[in-house]
């Protein structure tokens, strides 16, 4: 039963952290802009949310309303500074928004003052429900799985089915080219924007109520979402998602049984030391494996597919990238 | 006015301000002001305000200068801003620090110099053993102690098994080892998750699987928080008791845990309903001044100017001579809110320790309900070691 619950942990962990990451890998390959801020955005999402559940009453208000203003936040935040930092050098990037993370985590404690907020539990599912024989299972926890999956299929539908979905991953492969064709590039970059502070803001929002909303709870996301644009490959959805269950996955079973298997074979007090610090390491071991095997990450757009060719439903697109395959 | 009735009362006024500089009183309080792990630096700062703002101004009777630094939560940069409060503001006393890692970069500097650091927080056993300094004095605890009293706890109540979780990093370590020195029974696991780690769901279906009598959790600020709220909603039966420290069950987390704190035992020496006058004294003054019941960071902070009050009464205002006023603290008897308090040969405080419950006061707020004296003057496990007496 334990390896049940344990691999439900892993996919809400893996779920949360795909809501997070897939719009910093859209943000990084479309406007190929390395945004650290994308923990700031995580952290507005909890605090609206929090804020608006206090005010209304009621959850599904708050979770609303945050959702709302992560949106309109979002898409303000790249008109007025955002978008001026596409055409500069990742450097120059980088220290712009860790500027935005001090101001946002500083703007944040002059609103809602230093102390945690509180943010509990809807009570519909403050209870635990029944799985199978005698394992229980937080009910929040479900409803964020299940959140998770729907959300992850949405996007899906959204990227492959649409055409602003076509713009994008075209824009992930070739971004002149997409300009070229008329696209309203300014536009598109605004609403991409605007996606992944929802995203980034409903994962905190989500997660908010199962831990304390404080100041800098999205510096913690932020480095394990790196880690999960990078083994996804830059700018791939389907590529995040994979890498986020892989993550994801990794880091909740190193620790879920890494200590107990060590301390089959080692001698205690060195599986106690050893233990702990294999399993917050696991995830970059997997991160160098992946990268020592695909240096671009497992679904970089324009590398040749991963899939069985009978699986693939178009033609590999990058023929020029891999000229020795277009005729194979 | 002529102009020699003018000279000569600038005169004297210059020759006030000079008599005033000379027996002034500086203060450097350095604590974590900034970022994920304020909360308890504010406490610390508030209680300091509040303790100097009771005594007019003046600690000891003398001017006071309080100088406020913010630490960053980053030893480098407590170092510097040590080395600025000590050689540039001449503080005489150096004090605020929560984290033993800050404090062990920054005191040296004060120590080292000839000066004073009273820790109002952090105490590692570094200063309470053979690193021990005639300087360093401690008006809260030594680092195992809140642990030991724990440990101590788990042991009277008979509990057979136990599990222990802390952050995989040294005072994490030293809790486990604190709780261990006085609990006899069987320690089933240990979990260590990373420090800063904020789901604690897979540590929680090991723990259930395991079944213990008790869980002991030292899991500082957001992280006990986190633990906590995601312990109850897991919905694990009742049987299995959750044990903690002030570290983890005080005002400064109740706020944000909500009712997931109600009902948890843990131990520590102070709390808002400890029935001195002092602290009776306090817990108005702090609520009426921040709006909000004070955590034991802030009674602390305010203990420690009230340490330095007394000393520099006792040595008649002389600031300016250092020895006289580490002689002093050492013998220092000020009346502390927690009640009973003395400094042991190595100047850390030889105290009570209280077991407590979270529970609701008459305002529906969650406070700690002082139960029972769980050890009775207790000093620490390294003041043998301490040969600078």
């Amino acid at each position: 039963m334990l390896w049940i619950e344990q691999l439900l942990n892993g996919l809400q962990y893996s779920l949360m952290l795909f809501l997070f990451a897939a719009g910093l890998t859209l943000v990084f390959g479309i406007m190929n802009l390395v945004n650290l801020a994308h923990g700031s955005l995580y952290m507005l999402g909890a605090y609206s949310a929090a804020t608006v559940t206090a005010l209304s009453g009621s959850y599904a208000i708050g979770l609303l309303g945050a959702l709302v203003f992560m949106g309109l936040f979002g898409a303000l935040l790249e008109i007025v500074l955002i978008r001026r930092l596409y055409r500069q050098d990742h450097l120059t990037q980088v220290l712009a928004t860790f500027a935005l993370i001090l101001i946002f985590n500083e703007s944040v404690r002059i609103v809602w003052g230093v102390q945690p907020l509180r943010y509990d539990i809807p009570a519909a599912l403050s209870g635990s429900v029944s799985i199978v024989g005698d394992l229980r299972y937080s009910a929040y926890r479900l409803a964020t799985i299940a959140a998770g999956v729907v959300v992850a299929l949405l996007l899906y539908w959204m990227v492959s089915r649409t055409r602003v979905g076509m713009w994008v991953r075209a824009g992930a492969s070739n971004r002149e080219m997409v300009q070229m064709m008329g696209v309203n590039v300014r536009r598109l970059f605004t609403a991409i924007f605007s996606l992944g502070a929802v995203l980034s803001g409903l994962a905190g929002a989500a997660l908010a109520p199962l831990m304390s909303v404080q100041v800098g709870m999205g510096e913690e996301v932020l480095i394990l979402a790196f880690v999960v644009v990078v083994v996804g490959g830059v700018g791939s959805i389907r590529g995040a998602f994979i890498a986020a269950l892989l993550v994801g996955m990794v880091d909740s079973m190193g620790r879920a049984w890494l200590p107990g298997l060590l301390g089959a074979v080692l001698p205690a007090h060195i599986a106690s030391d050893l233990g702990p610090a294999l399993a917050s390491m696991s995830v970059y071991l997997l991160m160098a494996v992946v990268l020592m095997v695909r240096p671009m990450g497992l679904f970089f757009p324009g590398a040749p597919s991963l899939l069985p060719k009978w699986l693939r439903r178009h033609p590999p697109m990058a023929a020029n990238a891999a000229p020795g395959r277009a005729s194979a | 006015m002529n102009r020699i009735t003018r000279w000569s009362l600038s005169f004297l006024a210059c020759m006030g301000m000079v008599a005033a500089s000379a027996a002034e009183l500086r203060i450097g309080v350095m604590t974590t002001l900034s970022g994920a792990q304020a909360v308890p630096g504010v406490d610390m700062r508030d209680g300091i305000e509040l303790a100097v703002k009771q005594l007019s101004g003046k600690v000891g009777g003398q001017q006071t200068q309080l100088i406020v630094a913010d630490d960053q939560f980053n030893p480098g940069a407590a170092k510097q801003i040590a080395e600025r409060l000590v050689k540039k503001d001449k503080v005489q006393v150096l004090t605020g620090i929560i984290y033993s890692n800050i404090l062990l970069a920054a005191a040296p500097v004060a120590l080292e110099s000839g000066g004073i650091y009273l820790s109002s927080n952090a105490g590692p056993s570094q200063y309470a053993g053979e690193q021990c300094d005639s300087g360093f004095f401690s008006v809260s605890w030594q680092n195992d102690a809140v642990h030991e009293a724990a440990g101590k706890y788990a042991n009277d109540k008979g509990y057979k098994r136990v599990l222990l979780v802390a952050p995989n990093y040294p005072a994490g370590r030293d809790a486990t080892t604190g709780f261990r020195r006085f609990f006899k029974g069987e320690v089933i696991d240990e979990l260590y998750p990373k420090l800063g780690q904020l789901d604690f769901a897979v540590e929680i279906a090991r723990l259930r699987e395991q079944k213990p009598d008790a869980v002991y959790f030292f899991l500082p600020g957001g992280m006990g928080i986190n633990f906590a709220k995601q312990y109850r909603a897991a919905g694990i039966p009742e049987k299995s008791i959750l044990l903690t420290s002030q570290f983890s069950a005080d005002q400064d987390t109740f706020a944000a845990s909500g009712d997931a704190m109600l009902g948890i035992y843990n131990t520590g020496h102070w709390s808002t309903d400890t029935d001195t006058a002092e602290s009776r004294e306090f817990v108005a003054a702090f609520e009426k001044a921040y709006g909000r019941l004070p955590s034991f960071y802030a009674s602390q902070g305010y203990d420690a100017i009230m340490m330095v009050d007394a000393a520099v009464r006792a040595i008649g205002g002389n600031v300016d001579d250092p020895k006289a006023l580490r002689k002093a603290l050492s013998d220092s008897k000020f009346k502390s809110v927690r009640g009973k308090f003395s400094l042991g040969t190595n100047r850390f405080p030889v105290q009570d320790f209280f077991l407590r419950v979270v529970s609701r006061d008459a305002k529906g707020r969650l406070y700690n309900k002082t139960e029972s004296l769980v050890l009775s003057n207790h000093s620490d496990a390294y003041a043998t070691a301490c040969k600078q007496r």
